[in-house]
């Protein structure tokens, strides 16, 4: 909404430059985008001028040289090339110095030979009017030498102010004055509408029909004889072109100046197209066509409300008129319309219709049914007065005004609990009137709502605000809350989600945020077969393209996608993780957490996805750059992503173990299920070759778990005490030669649980295969440490542990100790 | 002979001071104390004297070879640390060159970063942080939320759907619901979390992070919300700043307001260096959150739940975690936090 000052100031004029106004609108609610100047600057510059002698140019048949009065006695010789100049004519004149609305400053200079001390002004170089056809001829009233911006508003000031949703009364200048008297204290001038020409009753040879009134409450229409349409004096131009609107014509100018005084739209129809002097209201039939105003066929729906005459619908209600009765240059007969529709349903239909227009933009934000009569007074004072036009007796008012206004209750203790500073009932009372609002003064003070704040002000809390928002909210003293009960503290799984971030930065791995959504293509590139869960993803209604169409099933695609990035931008060895959640479509008969609980009997809650928090790792290329010392890092693979893994799970304190596992993105032979606890969580391995390929990464593996889990195990285990140092370990080794298809985490249990109590600790040291072993063998050397917490152990207590596991290994698992 | 050892231990303790290197000090304790030398065999031939000789000269070749044998024993380690000493002066590296780390740490992404900074300071002032899903009901993320059934950021254009009634949440705010539902007042709590909008350019991506706040009590005021959001905004932005709340309108507070700070890089002048500041532009405060006082009619979605509007009342807040962080790290562009490019992230966390 663009406020200029110079029209705001008809109503109030507070005494302040613009950026303190523009402060203090800020600070009670209203906030000021900017303060733009509109209009010429160095105004000393501009002046009236009188054409006292018009010559053609002697080198161009379309230049004219004038001897043009400036004022004080002297004169300026100026070049002029517009048609209509002549000797005798007031003019606008711009010296040398002059500063154009676009900025540029003006100069004497040489046209032809010629020298041009100015320039003789049409109204778009003023800003205040479109036409550069002809140079602006000022009535002769004012003498040469005025300063041209008592003549013309020439320069404003004009806030641009952002109006919330919840104030459509200051989509009108008029509302912006209230609002800046009540922040200001400036008096406030009796609104336009106080005077109203017109008069109640039937008017000849118009008539209305609502068919809808649920989607129309107001419908008013006046007629206007021996119109005559003609340009608008350049004062209302110009508040038009100050606020933003092109001047057309007087009748359609008057409609959108009302519309920016009043906030409420209008419509002027041209009554003699109107076929059958007959409007009717109604809504819209399935798949019916109207050409608007723009010259586009639009396509409608019983939603969309249309007015219509005898040959069909003219306009649509709210958004835009039609083109086939709107008013023209022949125009002599106007039927004025200012209507109430509902805000949603206007909303509704231009959005379906892709159609936003000032008018629509008001009538969304739903006006009040009094604010039409308010409109339809200023624009017959004006059609009356700039139009030459008849105002014919009558005003066609289906619906009326709206409902009684709500008187409100304001407890002086309410407005000090709430606000937790004490505010008086006196002063209170003085805010509410400023705002419009009548106030009945008393031990509680009972407030009357005004029309044009009946849809947002409806309880005490709403009446606090307006108190709040103008005595100063900033002036509230900051305390904090009085609760000496607890203090706040991270949850064990959310605590645990933070160890999980520490211990992968540790390592070394950089923490990405990748995009929920995805490409659908995603899930072929990383080979998800047919009926793969992990392909049933959530799919957008509206995405904003096919790249972000689907919600991720699997946080993969985004470490691949930032791995992919970075390698396109000479970064091919990166280290990432990322903790996110996934959104896999919901199994069969599992209950996501979002839909438990009071949500499960919420509308939607069984197409709620089964989200889950996940982290995932990937490793590409080298696991360290390159030093001077050890210029060869080694590279990811299988067994780097499995250590970065084990670092992670042994540091969460989490019991886990990996199977041989196949993944369609994963190279088949280096792929493993994690297990968590002995459920299985999530996977490890290397990337499959052509998956890397799709990403153009290279020499790839990783791994990705179920976060929720992991946290919720690792919180559930508390790190206790244990004692390391009473009784001293007994150290052993043990090559033992096993079947090669004996997984060495098979071949740890096996021990371990030989091991007993006793074994404290057993870690694989050295895998050989080769011709020592024989074919089909592998040798593993074990290291193993026995400890007892309340005794040394006795030479014979671990030889007895130890011939036990060497039994154990040849009697599960075929296997023969070495040396 | 006596003085003939006294002699000879006098004579060596001299060569041995004189020695200067340990090849030196080896040379005299050979010359003195070798199987050839004066002394050694001189206590060989002590068995053939008298025996009522042997035990004096005994006595006073043994002491004279013992006195013999610490001179060089002292001054053996005196020469060995001269020497290593000598020789750790020539061991020198280039200390310029580059370090080999142990292991290279990674970084925390800077959105992660932040949000543990905003999480700490509400955690100190006694919020718990709760937690929602990012796919979620329309009745969660607008209806109980008092968004009238028009509401423009209803619209297609404002929000992602998943179906008529389920949305990818607009805000961390449908937690404050959840929140409710799950627990009676006094609730204090904070939610991180992620959110999406269908925008798109340098200052608005499809997802971004929010930080939601919550307290709702017997007592708590719109003063309170100023004292709260005071700490949070000294604790982030350094303890001279000030901030400044302003009337505002949001569908689910009542009143509303927004929260500027005052700008820390002018340090709330408006200019630097006799030029306009550059972060505020110049108006000295810069905007860094909406709030207000939980609208009642958001009470009165979950009244069953222990929220009677008349009983109790609260306040509610809601930053851009990546806000934050632009202004925090004068990050430029949105966009960076999601390209994940190794240049950006190795610059935070
Ligand atoms: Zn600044």
């Amino acid at each position: 909404m663009r406020a200029p000052l110079e029209w705001l100031h008809d109503y109030v004029r507070p005494d302040l430059p613009a950026a303190e106004l523009a402060e203090r609108l800020d600070m009670t609610g209203t906030k000021v985008e900017r303060v733009e100047r509109h209009g010429v600057g160095a105004l000393d510059a501009f002046v009236v001028g009188r054409v006292l002698e018009a010559e053609r140019h002697p080198d161009a048949d379309r230049l004219t040289v004038c001897r043009v009065d400036v004022g004080g006695g002297a004169e300026a010789s100026i070049v002029c090339g517009a048609p209509n100049v002549a000797t005798g004519q007031t003019v606008a004149v711009a010296r040398p110095g002059a500063v154009m609305p676009d900025g540029t400053e003006l100069r004497a200079a040489k046209l032809r030979g010629v020298v041009s001390e100015g320039m003789i002004l049409a109204e778009d170089e003023l800003g205040i009017g479109t036409d550069h056809t002809e140079i602006l001829v000022l009535d002769g009233g004012a003498a040469p030498g005025t300063p041209l911006v008592e003549v013309l508003p020439i320069a404003t000031d004009v806030l641009e102010l952002e109006i919330t949703p919840n104030r459509p009364d200051c989509l009108g200048v008029y509302g912006v004055a209230r609002e800046v008297h009540a922040a200001t204290g400036a008096p406030l001038q009796a609104p336009p509408w106080s005077e109203d020409p017109g008069s109640a009753g039937g008017v000849e040879g118009v008539e209305i029909e609502v068919r809808d009134p649920d989607l129309a409450p107001r419908f008013t229409a006046r007629r206007f004889d021996d119109v005559t349409i003609a340009p608008s004096p350049p004062w209302l131009k110009a508040r038009l072109m100050a606020a933003g609107q092109r001047p057309i014509n007087n009748v359609v100018d008057i409609t959108n100046y009302v519309m920016l005084l009043t906030g409420q739209p209008l419509h002027a129809f041209d009554l003699d197209r109107v076929a059958g002097g007959r409007l009717v209201v109604r809504r819209a039939r399935d798949g019916e066509e109207v050409e608007t105003l723009d010259g586009e066929v639009r396509r409608l729906d019983p939603d969309v409300v249309v007015i219509e005459d005898a040959e069909g619908p003219t306009s649509i209600a709210g958004v835009m008129g039609g083109a086939r009765s709107e008013v023209s240059q022949d125009t002599t007969r106007v039927l004025m319309e200012v209507a109430t529709w509902i805000g949603p349903n206007i909303q509704r239909t231009s959005l379906r219709l892709g159609l936003r227009s000032e008018a629509s933009a008001r009538f969304e934000k739903q006006l009040q049914p009094e604010q039409a009569m308010e409109a339809q007074a200023v624009a017959a004072q004006l059609m009356v007065q700039l139009c030459g036009a008849r105002l014919v007796e009558g005003t066609i008012d289906v619906g009326g005004p709206g409902p009684e206004p709500a008187v409100l209750a304001l407890r002086e203790a309410r407005v000090a609990g709430l606000l937790g500073a004490a505010i008086p009932s006196g002063r209170s009372a003085e805010i509410l009137r400023s705002l419009g609002f009548g106030v009945a003064d008393g031990e509680v003070l009972s407030v009357t709502v005004p029309h044009w704040r009946r849809g947002d002000v409806e309880r005490e809390v709403d009446l606090i605000e307006e108190v709040a928002r103008i005595d100063g909210v900033d002036r509230l003293p900051a305390t904090l809350p009085a609760r000496p009960d607890r203090g706040g503290a991270l949850s064990a799984e959310q605590h645990a989600r933070r160890r999980v971030e520490d211990a992968l930065v540790a390592q070394g791995l950089y923490e990405i945020q990748g995009w929920s959504f995805q490409g659908p293509s995603v899930a072929d590139r990383l080979r998800l077969p047919e009926g793969d869960p992990r392909r049933g993803a959530v799919r957008l209604a509206n995405p904003l393209s096919e790249e972000q169409s689907v919600l991720r099933t699997t946080l993969l695609g985004s470490l691949l996608d930032a791995a992919a990035h970075n390698a396109a931008h000479g970064h091919p060895d990166v280290r990432l993780f990322e903790l996110g959640a996934v959104y896999p479509a919901r199994a069969d008969g599992h209950v996501p957490a979002a839909a438990r609980g009071p949500a499960a009997e919420r509308p939607g809650a069984g197409e709620l996805p089964d989200e889950a928090r996940r982290v995932g790792a990937l490793l590409c290329g080298a696991l360290a750059p390159a030093s001077w010392r050890s210029p060869d890092a080694p590279r990811a693979d299988f067994f780097a992503a499995k250590g970065a893994l084990a670092a992670l799970l042994d540091w969460m304190r989490v019991p886990w173990s990996v199977q041989s596992a196949r993944e369609p993105f994963l190279h088949p032979g280096r792929c493993a299920t994690v297990l968590l606890d002995g459920e299985p969580a999530g996977w490890l391995g290397e990337l499959h070759p052509l998956v890397a390929e799709s990403w153009d990464v290279q020499g790839a593996a990783g791994f990705e778990l179920d976060l929720d889990r992991l946290a919720a195990l690792a919180a559930a285990r508390a790190a206790r005490f244990r004692d390391v140092t009473s009784f001293p370990p007994v150290r052993q080794d043990l090559a033992v030669v096993l079947p090669a298809e004996v997984p060495a985490a098979r071949a740890l249990d096996v021990v371990r649980k030989a091991g007993g109590d006793l074994l404290r600790s057993v870690r694989v040291f050295d895998v050989y295969r080769g011709e020592q072993v024989g074919e089909g063998r592998v040798s593993l050397a074990l290291a193993l440490e026995f400890q007892a917490p309340d005794r040394t152990l006795t030479d014979e207590e671990v030889a007895e542990r130890r011939t036990a596991i060497a039994a154990a290994l040849a009697a599960e698992l075929g296997g023969e100790l070495r040396g | 002979m006596i003085e003939r050892a006294q002699h000879l231990a006098a004579e060596a303790r001299d060569a041995v001071h004189g020695a200067s290197s340990t090849a030196d000090l080896e040379e005299v304790r050979v010359r003195y104390l070798g199987r050839k030398a004066e002394l050694p065999q001189m206590l060989r031939q002590v068995s053939q004297l008298p025996a009522e000789e042997r035990g004096g000269a005994g006595q006073a070749l043994n002491e004279a070879r013992r006195a013999i044998e610490s001179a060089v024993a002292g001054r053996a380690a005196e020469l060995e640390e001269a020497e290593l000493v000598a020789r750790l002066e020539r061991d020198r590296i280039d200390v310029t060159l580059p370090g080999d780390p142990v292991r290279e740490l990674g970084r925390l992404h800077l959105i992660t970063q932040t949000r543990r900074e905003i999480e700490d300071v509400f955690l100190g002032l006694g919020f718990d942080v709760a937690e929602g899903p990012e796919v979620d009901l329309v009745h969660y993320n607008f209806d109980a939320l008092n968004h009238a059934p028009g509401h423009p950021a209803r619209a297609w254009t404002d929000t992602f759907y998943v179906s008529e009634d389920v949305v990818l949440r607009t805000h961390t705010s449908p937690v404050q619901i959840r929140a409710m539902e799950a627990a009676p007042p006094p609730l204090y709590v904070i939610v991180p979390g992620r959110v999406f909008r269908p925008d798109s350019d340098a200052t608005h991506t499809p997802q971004f992070h929010q930080v939601e706040g919550l307290a709702v009590d017997e007592d708590v005021t719109l003063a309170d919300l100023h004292g709260t959001l005071l700490a949070f905004a000294r604790a982030t932005f350094g303890d001279e700043r000030e901030v400044r709340l302003r009337p505002h309108f949001f569908p689910f507070t009542e009143p509303s307001v927004e929260v500027d700070v005052s700008c820390f890089q002018c340090r709330g002048t408006g200019s630097v260096d006799g030029g306009r500041c550059p972060l505020c532009k110049g108006e000295r405060w810069i905007e860094i959150l909406g709030a207000g006082m939980v609208d009642p009619n958001v009470f009165g979605y979950v009244r069953e739940y222990g929220y009677d509007p008349e009983r109790i009342q609260g306040f509610a807040f809601g930053m851009g975690v990546e806000r934050i962080a632009m202004l925090k790290h004068e990050v430029p562009d949105l966009r960076l936090f999601y390209d994940n490019d190794v240049r950006f992230l190795e610059q935070f966390g």
